[in-house]
């Protein structure tokens, strides 16, 4: 005689959602609390570093999408030296072709996620405002050297 | 001794045994300062489960619940008053203006008029009538005419199969819901809500828990709780009855909802749990978190079980549900005249075994139509 349906299904079911009630949450609550991003992120802002570049807009040729521009000169030494550079987040797709095709690695992805901003105006990033600061971290993207300072991604599994 | 908690209290109670002598004005200012009282305890009972259910919902999904309205999201539910009171009161072209209007009251008020009853400490309560658990039985299923009406005047098609759903679920399940109320009147003698909790000295649960289980789940069905929630299948009709009212009288219907939850657990907690009995903490307090804790209970059904389907829900109240509460009427009544010089304890003992043992072959005869045969 097998039985059945006497309701162990449902026990069973009752015991899941006891053990899920006494959990940790896995709600991140966003502004306040953080996820750190995967370590190779292509964010939505450019790392330029000014010391390092030969400027010889290699990134701008490979751009495909045509939201970075870079106008270069040659100084008193024969010398090229960036004029301006500028790249519209607006239009920027993340495909990190710019990163890829730089020959002398000053140029990376960013760890940064937040787009938004108030006016298309503030999309615009030129000169001194692509370069690393605290808030523009770089990312691994393309360069194992800044992957390996980045902290690990939070996996939700691990929670 | 069963004996010992088969007690008799005074038959001339009409009504009002709690009465202060002294107060001017007599009964009705009393029944003036309950109904008020009462109103109070409804409104901010409903409020205080709103965010209960949000917030223990939420952790039995991993999630957190309402947190940023106030400290710990304890304005949320005023929040959401405010947010559905301030909505344009609309009523359909084709509807039946003065239905539409009327329903949500009538689905309302005697789910208000449960809580007359019910006694919060020793003898406090609007009336204690010698016919308490009567009266409750008998004006909680009033409150499933208004939902027909909001359904018929709706004018709606999705409303109207709701309501349909909800006369049939609702009178079937009315059934074992009486039977084993009448269990725990065996035991006791009396159907006054305040000697039910004075008979008490160990809790019913123990002394009837086949009764309470199916009480249990007769009440879930009573007030169209989760795994018995067809009145309002949102994957299957919409929103049901109240698909077509906003505003204030949605209010009202959601009012209802959680009052009617409110009732529910206030009755399990008085009739099984011992209601305002405790040791320690004044009654009161006992009486609220016996109420919580069954709140939260249906809440944890809630958060496990999936929907089922309309016959599977009239199969489990008629071949499941209404033979067990006969059985267990039987049983209870056969206790009570053979064995009353018996240990309580024994009798616990007894009753839970038994409850096993119904429920483990009842499952056996327990069949579907369409379900394969099974070789027993």
């Amino acid at each position: 005689m097998k039985f059945e349906r006497y309701g162990k299904g449902i026990a069973k079911g009752m015991a899941l959602t006891l053990k899920h009630f006494f959990r940790r949450p896995i709600t991140t609550q966003y502004p306040e609390e953080r996820l750190y991003v995967s370590r190779r992120i292509r964010g939505n802002q450019l790392v330029w570093d000014k010391n390092v570049c030969n400027a010889c807009s290699a990134c701008s040729r490979a751009c495909p999408a045509g939201c970075l521009i870079v106008v270069t000169s040659r100084d008193e030494n024969k010398k090229l030296k960036v004029d301006k550079i500028e790249q519209d987040i607006g239009i920027c797709i993340s495909c990190g072709l710019c990163v890829e095709s730089c020959p002398v690695k000053c140029l990376f992805m960013s760890c940064d996620y937040e787009k938004s901003a108030y006016s298309r105006k503030n999309f615009i990033l030129t000169g001194e405002d692509l370069m690393p600061s605290e808030k523009r971290i770089p990312s691994g993207y393309f360069s194992p050297e800044n992957e390996s300072k980045l902290p690990m991604q939070t996996l939700l599994i691990d929670r | 001794m069963l004996s010992t908690f088969i007690t008799n209290t005074n038959p001339n109670i009409l009504y009002a045994s709690a009465l202060p002598p002294d107060w001017p004005g007599g009964f009705w200012s009393h029944m003036l300062i309950f109904i008020v009282i009462l109103f109070v305890f409804v409104i901010l009972g409903v409020m205080a489960f709103i965010y209960i259910e949000r917030r223990v919902l939420g952790r039995f999904q991993i999630r957190i619940g309402p947190n940023r309205t106030g400290p710990f999201g304890i304005i949320q539910p005023v929040a959401d008053t405010i947010k559905i009171l301030i909505k344009e009161d609309i009523i359909p072209q084709n509807a039946d203006g003065l239905l539409h209007l009327l329903a949500p009251a009538i689905a309302f008020i005697p789910t208000l008029m449960i809580f007359a009853v019910i006694p919060l400490q020793n003898g406090v309560a609007l009336v204690d009538l010698n016919i308490g658990i009567l009266y409750i039985v008998a004006i909680s299923s009033v409150s499933v005419v208004g939902i027909l009406m909001a359904g018929w005047a709706s004018n709606n098609k999705y409303a109207l199969i709701s309501a349909m759903r909800v006369i049939a679920q609702v009178v079937s399940y009315e059934i074992p819901l009486a039977l084993s109320i009448i269990g725990v009147v065996l035991l006791t003698g009396n159907l006054s809500m305040n000697s039910i909790v004075e008979s008490q000295n160990i809790p019913f649960i123990l002394l009837q828990p086949l009764g309470f289980i199916i009480y249990f789940i007769a009440a879930l069905a009573e007030i169209n709780r989760t795994p018995f929630d067809l009145l309002e299948a949102e994957s299957e009709i919409v929103a049901g009855f109240n698909i077509e009212y906003s505003g204030i009288k949605f209010a009202l219907f959601f009012l209802t909802e959680y009052a009617e939850a409110l009732a529910i657990s206030a009755i399990i907690a008085t009739i099984y749990l011992g209601g305002w009995r405790g040791p320690l903490l004044p009654p009161i307090l006992w009486f609220l978190i016996k109420m919580v804790a069954v709140f939260i209970l249906i809440i944890w059904v809630r958060s496990t079980l999936p929907r089922i389907r309309i016959d599977q829900v009239m199969g489990f109240a008629w071949k499941f549900l209404l033979p067990l509460a006969l059985i267990n009427l039987l049983i209870t009544g056969l206790q009570v005249i053979t064995l009353p010089d018996l240990s309580q304890w024994v009798i616990v003992a007894i009753n839970f075994v038994v409850t096993a043992v119904l429920i483990l072959f009842w499952s056996k005869f327990y069949r579907l139509t369409g379900d394969k045969k099974v070789e027993v």
